[in-house]
């Protein structure tokens, strides 16, 4: 073994990193109480465009694009705190899905496209990704839909991809697909979408919205695709960086949960006792609390060390592993420790416990990143 | 604590470097106890006595304690730099852990001066080997149900009744003794006291206990009459409940100030990643089995949990939330995990599991299987499992007394 601990990730923080920590708690915490969170589940855009209108003017969407392009020139790690305490309230709202949508641009863009585009997304114009497929492969470079020249200086594209986030308000999509056998991005214009292109899909979480997205028929300038020589190195990194915003969303919300349980813990009396006090609660309840303080580390460390090369992609995977390890369990048993309440659409706990579904499915789940992790590290 | 120069600083961490380098011993021709709580014969007790003289003398224990009581009088990151060294050089454990990590701090904390003055020398250089006396055979998590009697008689309290489970109890010179002084008072915690004890008058016995591994870790103590000094008395009569307290704190590394050094090897789950690819199965590398990659794979996660999480405790934003919650849980975390890591080691090893310390055919000489066993007295010990649970739902969490 040639490996050590710390090659394995370890913890730092910056002046920013706590400055936008402590914003966005607050943010939250005011702009999404949970009668706000369930009032939006029911309104068809699902989150509010004004709040959503706020984040851009606090330059939340710039915040890992460099200066050049419009933002302040910082990384997801300070972008981590900002999507954690999204997590914790249950915040709707396409700030994931443009994030990486940027991401994808920055990493993988031409310079033409970051030029136009980034500056745009980060005065609050939302994008999303169209990546995953029917098949539901985790690894993004397995693509089927196609990109084929069409003419001088066109393409059209085909194939379906579905679980698109955020696509009824995003104004780009990064679309993955095979170009001339080998996969690429390319960057689509909502207006270039035909009518009826996109479906609503009836999905776990229903504080969000995703959609199939139908790209028979779409028609482009070339310059839509972007760089392919960095097309790899741009599915590497959404992967990964999906997945550190993933945990980030994760974390806050199994925090949440587990606070959410033990206010119910202390108030509701069986048998002439609080039932926090029975240890048949209370310890799987601590076990809950210790998982997501353990996962808590693992995101900031994953945070910290995401450029690394390495350590990072050991970090971020941990990181999604034991937040799906610890949302899951904290949410399981917060239904179950509500008893018959725990039951019903109206405890808060499912919300919880479907959120963590939903994350489980995207960019792949504990299982699938120890797996990972075995390649990396044996 | 003053300025720290860094080039102060910078020497001494090279000086620390060296010194580990060159004076660590790892095999030493029997095998060396993991933690303080192993240590069974003579040989190991002398080896591992002068060792932490000699770290000691070196200047590496005790570096940030006051200068007055023997301590290096340094700020405490020059401990940690020696503390990280002697780890990287694969240092031995430190002996004397309750007089270092509980006792010392403790006194520092609440002590009299003269309790500091006549004891922290003697625990820095292990000239004085400290014990621990509050479980009972009758009383072990229900600590403040203590019923050994401690009845002043003049300068001295004498003392009747029977503690267990006394770590290095047939080495120690002075125990830390939790006796009831008065069972009249209405709540049984305010009846206790807390009095450092010679375990060398008339009157205290130690009598080994055969661990479940088979050898003599710990011994059982016994007082008839014994007459200890009632200038040990720590704060008030009556009032051990409290300083005991504080003590399980310094104990579960819940509060600092303790000396320095490790009191335990700890497993690294290299270690165990190491053994695991030693090992095969019908032919195959073990951890080509994909079950067996995937837990150990979790083991790795939950080792490096423990390690961020102490480092976020470093980072008060982080844990602004329940400051408490990480500290008052690790020693439930780390106990628990080495217990099981330990009960997977042995299970990588497959057939040879079988096998115990000293066959030929045991893996590693058995240590695994040892290694678990023994890993049971910190899962039990210091406050079991269930208790610490308890203490993180009602501390941390503010859940309802049980």
């Amino acid at each position: 073994m040639t490996i050590d601990m710390r090659d394995l990730g370890r913890i730092g923080f910056t002046e920013d990193q706590a400055t936008l920590l402590d914003l966005a708690t607050d943010f939250c915490l005011r702009r999404s109480p949970i009668s706000t969170v369930r009032r939006l589940m029911e309104d068809e855009m699902g989150h509010d465009p004004a709040i959503w209108q706020e984040m851009g003017e606090l330059g939340w969407l710039g915040v890992a694009i460099p200066e050049a392009f419009g933002g302040s020139g910082l990384s997801l790690a300070e972008v981590v705190p900002l999507v954690e305490q999204m997590g914790r309230r249950l915040m709707a709202g396409p700030f994931v899905s443009t994030t990486l949508a940027a991401q994808a641009i920055l990493v993988a863009g031409t310079e033409d496209q970051r030029r136009t585009v980034l500056p745009r997304i980060a005065e609050g114009v939302p994008a999303s990704l169209a990546l995953a497929e029917a098949e539901g492969n985790w690894d993004l470079e397995a693509v089927t839909c196609l990109a084929k020249a069409a003419g001088p200086g066109r393409l059209t594209l085909s194939g379906t991809k579905v679980l698109v986030g955020d696509a009824h308000v995003a104004q780009w999509f990064v679309v993955s697909v095979l170009y001339e056998g080998h996969p690429a991005l390319v960057l689509v214009p909502a207006s270039a979408l035909p009518d009826g292109a996109m479906r609503r899909e009836g999905i776990i979480d229903e504080t969000r919205r995703a959609f199939r997205l139908c790209l028979d028929g779409v028609d482009l300038p070339d310059s839509a695709l972007m760089d392919p020589a960095l097309a790899q190195t741009g599915l590497r990194h959404l992967h990964l960086a999906g997945n550190l915003l993933g945990a980030a969303e994760m974390v806050g919300g199994t925090q949440a949960c587990v606070d959410y349980t033990i206010d119910y813990l202390k108030t509701r009396t069986q048998f002439g006792k609080l039932i926090g006090s029975y240890q048949a609660v209370k310890h799987p309840t601590v076990e809950a609390y210790v998982a997501y303080e353990q996962a808590r580390s693992h995101l900031y460390s994953a945070a910290h060390c995401f450029a690394e090369q390495g350590t990072g992609e050991i970090a971020t995977r941990m990181a999604k592993a034991q937040a799906d390890a610890a949302y899951s369990f904290a949410a399981d048993r917060a239904i179950q420790f509500h008893g018959g309440f725990g039951f019903t659409w109206d405890c808060d706990a499912q919300l919880y416990r479907r959120g963590a579904i939903w994350h489980a499915a995207q960019y792949g789940d504990g299982a699938y990143h120890k797996r990972k992790l075995v390649s990396l590290l044996f | 604590m003053s300025e720290v120069d860094p080039k102060d600083f910078a020497a001494y961490a090279e000086g620390a470097d060296a010194w580990f380098r060159e004076n660590v011993v790892r095999d030493p021709g029997f095998m060396l106890p993991l933690t303080f709580m192993e240590v069974g014969t003579d040989r190991q007790f002398d080896f591992l006595r002068d060792w932490q003289n000699r770290v000691y003398e070196a200047g590496y224990l005790g570096a940030a304690w006051p200068k007055a009581y023997g301590g290096g009088g340094l700020p405490q990151a020059f401990q940690n730099e020696a503390n990280r060294a002697m780890r990287r050089h694969h240092g031995p454990i430190m002996l004397n852990a309750i007089g270092l990590n509980w006792t010392g701090p403790l006194l520092l904390d609440l002590g009299s001066e003269a309790h500091r003055q006549k004891h922290l020398k003697g625990i820095l250089s292990a000239e004085d080997i400290w014990c621990q006396g509050f479980s009972e055979p009758e009383n072990g998590s229900d600590l403040g149900n203590a019923q050994t009697r401690a009845v002043r008689d003049g300068d001295d309290y004498v003392v009747n009744g029977s503690k267990i489970w006394t770590t290095l109890g047939r080495f120690a010179k002075y125990m830390i003794l939790l006796a009831r002084t008065d069972t009249t008072a209405p709540k049984k915690y305010d009846g206790l006291s807390f009095i450092l004890t010679p375990m060398t008058v008339p009157g205290v016995e130690t009598v080994p206990i055969r661990k479940l591994t088979g050898e003599h870790g710990f011994t059982q103590t016994f007082f008839t009459d014994a007459r200890i000094p009632a200038e040990g008395l720590v704060g008030v009569e009556g009032g051990g409940w409290k300083v005991a307290m504080r003590t399980l704190e310094y104990e579960r590394g819940a509060r600092g100030g303790q000396a320095g050094g490790h009191v335990a090897m700890g497993t690294n789950a290299f270690d165990v990643v190491n053994l695991a690819s030693r090992m095969s199965r019908a032919g195959a590398p073990l951890l080509e089995d994909p079950l067996m990659a995937d837990r150990m794979i979790e083991f790795m996660m939950e080792i490096q949990s423990l390690a961020l999480c102490s480092q976020r405790t470093q980072v008060p934003a982080l844990i602004a939330d329940r400051p408490s919650g990480i500290p008052l849980s690790s020693k439930l975390m780390s106990t628990e995990m080495t217990r099981r890591l330990n009960a997977f080691a042995i299970r990588l090893t497959g057939q040879s599991g079988a096998y115990y310390v000293d066959e030929p055919g045991a893996v590693d000489n058995g240590i695994w299987a040892r290694a678990y066993l023994n890993s049971f007295s910190a899962t039990i010990g210091g406050g079991t499992s269930q208790i610490q649970a308890n203490i993180v739902g009602e501390h941390v969490l503010g859940l309802p007394k049980s």
